[in-house]
C-alpha cells in the first residue's frame, strides 16, 4: 500500500517534472517566437495611427510598382536558383550515388562547402572571377571577344545563390538516391529497361521526394535573403525591401510588416506546395532480402565524362572560395585576371582591429548551439517518450521557425522589445543576447531534427531496462539516453552552430553597435567598401577556417563517439 | 501488313508457348576472395519446375541472378534454349524474375507495375490493356489494379509482383524464396498457387528456397546446394531415398547418422557402435570412412531377435500420428518414429528396448 502510494507520487512528480519543462520552453517559444512573428503580422493588418484592422496596407503594397516588381523579381530570382542549383546538383548526386565513383566522398564533402561561407561574401568573390570585368570575362575578351554577362542584375542573385544553396539539393537527393534499393532498379532491368529510361521511370521518381525537399528549402532560403542582393546592389527584391523600408523610413512604417508577411506567406507556401507534393510518397525501399545499394561500373567513357562533369561544377561551386583566398591575399585586383600583388597586411589589419567579430560569434553561435540542443533533446523526448499534453505543439512551433524569413525575425524583435526598457533605460532589443537568441530560434528546426534522429535510434527497451533497474524517469534520461544520443546532440550543436555563425539576415537589424557585433555582420561592413575588400576576404577566409574546423572536429567526435557504441560498422 | 508484324516483338509468343530449357555450364563466381559458385553444372529441362534448394548463404541467390544476369560468372556459360546468353545483360535476356522482396516500385499502382515490362516492349496500348489485364486475372487480383503496393497485403503484393513478371511472358521464371516474406499459412496457400499456375503456363521455373518442405511439395526436380556446390539434383522422392551424401541425406528430414566401425567379414559383417553391434545386410557395398544412415521412421522397436539390438529410452516426444523416441545405444542417440494408432500405449523413458534397422533402409555414405 505504502509502495505503491510512493510510485504513485514519484509517477506525479515525474509529470510535473516533464510539465514545468515543457512549460518553460513553450513559454520560451511563445516569447521570442510567436510573439515577434505574431506583431509582424498583426501590425501589417492595422491601420497607423489609429490600429484598426485592415487591408488598406496589402492595397497599398499591391499598387506599388516598385513592391510588386520586386516580388515578381524575388520569385524569379528563387526559382531559377532552384533550376540551376538542380543542375549543379543531379550530376553529381547521381555520378556519385549510383556509380563506383572513386572520390564520391571527397566530392560529397566539397558540395559542402559552399554552405559554410555566407552567399554574400560569394558574391564580391564572384564578381571578380565573373563579373563584367572579372578575370572569366576579361579572358572571353581577350581570346573571343566576347563578354557574358554572368553576374548582371538578377542574374548575378541566381548564379551566386545556386552555388551557395545547391548543396541542400545535393545533401537530399543523394540521400534518397542512397535509399533506393538495388531490386527496385533490377526489376526494372529484368523487364526489359535499362540506361536513362531506367534513371527517368524508376530511379527518378522515387528520389523526388528527397529532390522536392531539397528544392523547396532552396526556394525559401533563397526568396528570403538579404545580403547578397544588397552587395550586388540589387534592391529591388522583396527581402531588401523589408530591410531598407525599416531601416530608411522606420519602424513605425506599417510597409516594412506588409513585406514581412509577404515573406513568411510565401516561406509557408512553399513548404506547404512540397509537403503536399511529397504527402504518400515516403519511398523507404531498403527491404527484407533486398540487396542493399546498386553501384554501377562506368565504361572508360562514361568515367571520363563523369569526371569532366564533376570538375566543371566543383570547379564552378568552389570559385568563390578560391576568389575569395585570392583576394584576402591581393593588393589591388580590378580589370586584370589576377591580384597585381600579394600581400599579408590584410590578415595582420584584421586580427588587429577585428578580432572582436570573431570573439563575438565563437560566443554568439556558441551560445545559441547550446540552446538549440537542450531545447532540442527535451522536445524530441517529449514528443517521441511520453504522452505529455500539448508537446505535438512544441514541435510544431520549434519547426515553424523554418518558415520565418531572418529579416522578418528581425523585424519583430524591434518592435516587440524596443519599448521593453531594462533598469538601466536601455531597449531589450538592443542587447547582444537578442541576437543570441534571434540565431537560436533560426536554427531550432536543424538541431531538432538531429535530435529526433538520434533518439528514434534508441530502443525503448534500453531506457525500460534502466527503469526496470530502479532509475527513475529523469535519472534515465541522464544516464541512458543522453549519453546515447550525444552523436546526434553534437551533430545538432554543429548544425546549429556553422550556421549560426554566418547567419546575417537577423543579425543585420537587431546589430546595435560594432563591439557587439558578430563576424559576418563585420563582413558585411567591411564588403560594402571597396577598399574594405581586402581585410574583408581576410575576415571572410578565418570565417570558413572557423566553421570548417569545427564541423570536422564534431565529424571526428561523432565517428568516435558511435564507434565507442559499435554503431557505425 | 508488313509494319504491324515488326511492332510485334519476336520474342512475344502466343498462349501455346514452347518452354525452352536452361543449362548453367562449369560456372566459378567470386566475390573477392569470397568463392561462392564452384564449377556449377545444372540442367533444367523445359516446362519444369525445378528447385535449388540449401541453407542461407550456399549461393541460390547469386546462381539464380548469374541466370538473369545480375551476377558475371568468373568462368562458364548459361544457356537458355539452348543459346548462350552469358554476354547479354539483364534487360535482353527475357528471363522473368521475382525478387524475395517483390521490389514493386511504390511510385506505380499495380496495374502501372504491372504494365511496366510491356511497356518497355514498345508494345501497342491495346494489347499492353488486354495483357495487363489477362496477367492480373490470371493472380485474382483484377479488383485491386488502382491500389498503390503499399496499400496491399504481403500475399497480395507477392502475386502483384508475379503477375508483373509473367505479364512479359518472360522464356523463364526464377523465383526467389518467394514465399519468405509471408506467414506460414499463406505460404501453404500461395505455393499451391504458384504450382497450379505454372502448370498452366507451362514455363520453366526455378525456385529458390530453403526449406525443403516448399520444394519436396510443389517441384518436380531439385538441386541441392552447399557452399556452392551442386551436392545432388533428383526428384524429392530421389533425394530422399538415395541421398548421395550426408548433406543431402541430413538436410531432407530428419537422418540417424552414425559413425561406427565395420567388424568381421563376409555375412558375418557388423557395425560397431560402442557395445552394440549392428548386423550389416549381406551384399551392401560400403566405402571406406562411411557412416551408417537411415531414417527414424525404418527402425522398429520390436521383441528381441536376431538383428536386433537393445537400448535405453532417454527420451519422447508424442506427436500425434506417431511418436518419435531418443534411444540410447551405445554412446550414440538414436531416433526411433513409431506410428500411433489409437490404444497404442507408449513405452516410457528409462524403458530398455530392443529395436531393429530394416535392412533396404540402411545407407551408407561418405561426406
Ligand atoms: N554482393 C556481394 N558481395 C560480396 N559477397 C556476396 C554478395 N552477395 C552475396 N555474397 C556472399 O555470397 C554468398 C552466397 O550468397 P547468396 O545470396 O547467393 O546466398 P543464398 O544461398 O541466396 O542465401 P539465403 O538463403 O540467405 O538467401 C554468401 O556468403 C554471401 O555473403
Ligand atoms: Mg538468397
Amino acid at each position: 500500500m505504502a509502495l505503491a502510494l510512493l510510485r504513485r507520487e514519484g509517477v506525479v512528480a515525474v509529470g510535473a517534472g516533464q510539465a514545468a519543462a515543457a512549460a518553460a520552453i513553450a513559454l520560451f517559444l511563445l516569447l521570442f517566437l510567436i510573439t515577434p512573428v505574431a506583431t509582424v503580422i498583426y501590425v501589417a493588418f492595422t491601420e497607423k495611427g489609429s490600429g484598426a484592422f485592415t487591408f488598406v496596407n496589402f492595397y497599398d503594397f499591391a499598387r506599388t510598382d516598385l513592391f510588386v516588381r520586386s516580388f515578381w523579381n524575388s520569385v524569379y530570382v528563387s526559382a531559377m536558383a532552384v533550376v540551376l542549383a538542380s543542375v549543379f546538383a543531379l550530376p553529381l548526386a547521381t555520378i556519385t550515388t549510383r556509380f563506383e565513383f572513386r572520390g564520391a566522398l571527397l566530392i560529397q564533402t566539397l558540395g559542402f562547402v559552399p554552405l559554410i561561407m555566407p552567399p554574400f561574401v560569394g558574391a564580391v568573390a564572384m564578381q571578380l572571377l565573373f563579373g563584367r570585368n572579372g578575370t572569366v570575362n576579361l579572358l572571353l575578351d581577350d581570346w573571343f571577344g566576347l563578354k557574358i554577362p554572368f553576374m548582371e542584375g538578377l542574374n548575378g542573385v541566381v548564379f551566386v545563390q545556386a552555388i551557395h544553396y545547391f548543396p541542400f539539393i545535393l545533401v537530399n537527393l543523394s540521400a534518397s538516391l542512397r535509399n533506393i534499393d538495388r531490386s527496385m532498379e533490377e526489376a526494372a532491368q529484368n523487364l526489359g529497361c535499362s540506361g536513362f529510361r531506367l534513371f527517368r521511370r524508376v530511379v527518378f521518381p522515387l528520389a523526388l521526394p528527397g529532390y522536392l525537399a531539397g528544392a523547396s528549402l532552396v526556394f525559401v532560403k533563397v526568396f528570403d535573403d538579404l545580403a547578397t542582393p544588397l552587395l550586388l546592389n540589387v534592391k529591388d527584391m522583396l527581402a531588401p525591401q523589408a530591410y531598407l523600408r525599416v531601416t530608411s523610413i522606420g519602424i513605425a512604417d506599417p510597409m516594412g510588416y506588409v513585406i514581412a508577411t509577404v515573406l513568411i506567406a510565401v516561406s509557408i507556401l512553399a513548404m506547404w506546395a512540397s509537403a503536399a507534393a511529397m504527402r504518400g510518397k515516403d519511398y523507404s525501399t531498403a527491404q527484407r532480402g533486398g540487396g542493399g545499394l546498386s553501384q554501377r561500373r562506368m565504361r572508360r567513357w562514361e568515367s571520363a565524362l563523369a569526371y569532366f562533369v564533376v570538375f566543371l561544377i566543383l570547379g564552378l561551386v568552389l570559385a568563390p572560395h578560391l576568389g575569395l583566398l585570392l583576394l584576402s591575399f591581393a593588393t589591388i585586383w580590378s580589370y586584370s585576371p589576377l591580384p597585381d600583388g600579394f600581400t599579408l597586411a590584410h590578415y595582420t589589419r584584421v586580427f588587429g582591429e577585428s578580432f572582436v567579430y570573431i570573439k563575438n560569434t565563437v560566443l554568439y553561435a556558441s551560445l545559441a548551439g547550446l540552446i538549440d540542443v537542450v531545447l532540442g533533446t527535451a522536445i524530441a523526448y517529449f514528443v517521441l517518450r511520453t504522452k505529455l499534453v500539448g508537446r505535438e505543439w512544441l514541435d510544431w512551433a520549434a519547426s515553424a521557425a523554418l518558415a520565418v524569413p531572418g529579416v522578418v525575425l528581425g523585424i519583430g524583435y524591434l518592435r516587440t522589445f524596443y519599448g521593453v526598457q531594462l533598469p538601466g533605460g536601455q531597449p531589450l532589443a538592443t542587447l547582444w543576447i537578442m541576437i543570441v537568441i534571434a540565431l537560436a530560434i533560426r536554427r531550432l528546426p536543424y538541431a531538432l531534427r538531429a535530435c529526433y534522429a538520434a533518439l528514434q535510434q534508441i530502443s525503448v527497451s534500453l531506457e525500460e531496462a534502466a527503469e526496470n533497474l530502479g532509475a527513475t524517469k529523469a535519472r534515465t534520461v541522464r544516464r541512458v539516453v543522453v549519453p546515447l544520443m550525444t552523436g546526434g546532440i553534437l551533430a545538432g550543436f554543429i548544425s546549429s552552430f556553422s550556421t549560426a555563425a554566418v547567419e546575417l539576415s537577423a543579425t543585420l537589424m537587431l546589430v546595435q553597435s560594432s563591439s557587439d557585433a558578430p563576424l559576418a555582420y563585420g563582413l558585411y561592413i567591411f564588403m560594402q567598401s571597396p577598399a574594405g575588400r581586402g581585410p574583408g576576404a581576410a575576415l571572410g577566409v578565418i570565417a570558413v577556417m572557423l566553421v570548417a574546423a569545427c564541423a570536422f572536429l564534431t565529424h571526428l567526435v561523432v565517428e568516435r563517439s558511435q564507434g565507442a557504441q559499435g554503431l557505425s560498422s | 501488313m508488313p509494319e504491324i508484324v515488326q511492332n510485334e516483338p519476336v520474342r512475344v509468343r502466343g498462349d501455346a508457348l514452347q518452354p525452352l530449357g536452361v543449362r548453367v555450364e562449369n560456372v566459378d563466381l567470386s566475390y573477392g576472395a569470397n568463392h561462392v559458385l564452384k564449377d556449377v553444372t545444372l540442367d533444367v529441362a523445359p516446362g519444369e519446375f525445378f528447385a535449388f534448394l540449401g541453407p542461407s548463404g550456399c549461393g541460390k541467390t547469386t546462381l539464380l541472378r548469374l541466370i538473369a544476369g545480375f551476377n558475371q560468372a568468373d568462368r562458364g556459360r548459361v544457356l537458355v534454349g539452348g543459346e548462350d546468353v552469358s554476354r547479354l545483360p539483364p534487360w535482353k535476356r527475357d528471363v522473368g524474375m521475382v525478387f524475395q522482396s517483390y521490389a514493386l516500385w511504390p511510385h506505380m499502382t499495380v496495374w502501372r507495375n504491372v504494365a511496366f515490362g510491356l511497356e518497355e516492349r514498345r508494345l501497342p496500348r491495346a494489347q499492353i490493356k488486354q495483357r495487363v489485364a489477362e496477367a492480373l486475372e490470371l493472380v485474382g487480383l483484377s479488383h485491386l489494379a488502382d491500389r498503390r503496393p503499399s496499400q496491399l497485403s504481403g500475399g497480395q503484393q507477392q502475386r502483384v509482383a508475379v503477375a508483373r513478371t509473367v505479364a512479359i511472358r518472360p522464356k523463364v521464371l526464377l523465383l526467389d524464396e518467394p514465399l519468405s516474406n509471408l506467414d506460414a499459412k499463406l505460404r501453404v496457400q500461395v505455393r499451391r498457387e504458384l504450382r497450379d499456375l505454372q502448370q498452366r503456363l507451362g514455363i520453366t521455373t526455378i525456385f529458390v528456397t530453403h526449406d525443403q518442405e516448399e520444394a519436396n511439395t510443389i517441384c518436380d526436380r531439385i538441386a541441392v546446394m552447399n557452399e556452392g556446390k551442386i551436392q545432388q539434383v533428383g526428384t524429392p522422392l530421389e533425394l530422399y531415398q538415395r541421398p548421395a551424401n550426408l548433406f543431402v541425406a541430413s538436410f531432407l528430414g530428419a537422418a540417424n547418422i552414425l559413425s561406427g566401425e565395420v567388424v568381421g567379414a563376409g555375412s558375418d559383417r557388423a557395425f560397431r557402435l560402442g557395445e552394440v553391434f549392428l548386423p550389416i545386410p549381406p551384399g551392401a557395398t560400403i566405402p571406406p570412412g562411411a557412416k551408417l544412415v537411415f531414417r527414424p521412421q525404418d527402425v522398429q522397436i520390436t521383441g528381441k531377435g536376431s538383428g536386433a539390438f537393445s537400448g535405453t529410452i532417454v527420451h519422447r516426444e508424442f506427436l500425434g500420428a506417431m511418436t518419435r523416441y531418443g534411444v540410447r545405444v551405445g554412446g550414440t542417440e538414436i531416433l526411433i518414429d513409431a506410428p500411433f494408432h489409437a490404444g497404442d500405449r507408449l513405452h516410457e523413458v528409462g524403458q530398455e528396448v530392443a529395436a531393429m534397422v530394416a535392412p533396404e533402409a540402411m545407407l551408407w555414405l561418405a561426406s
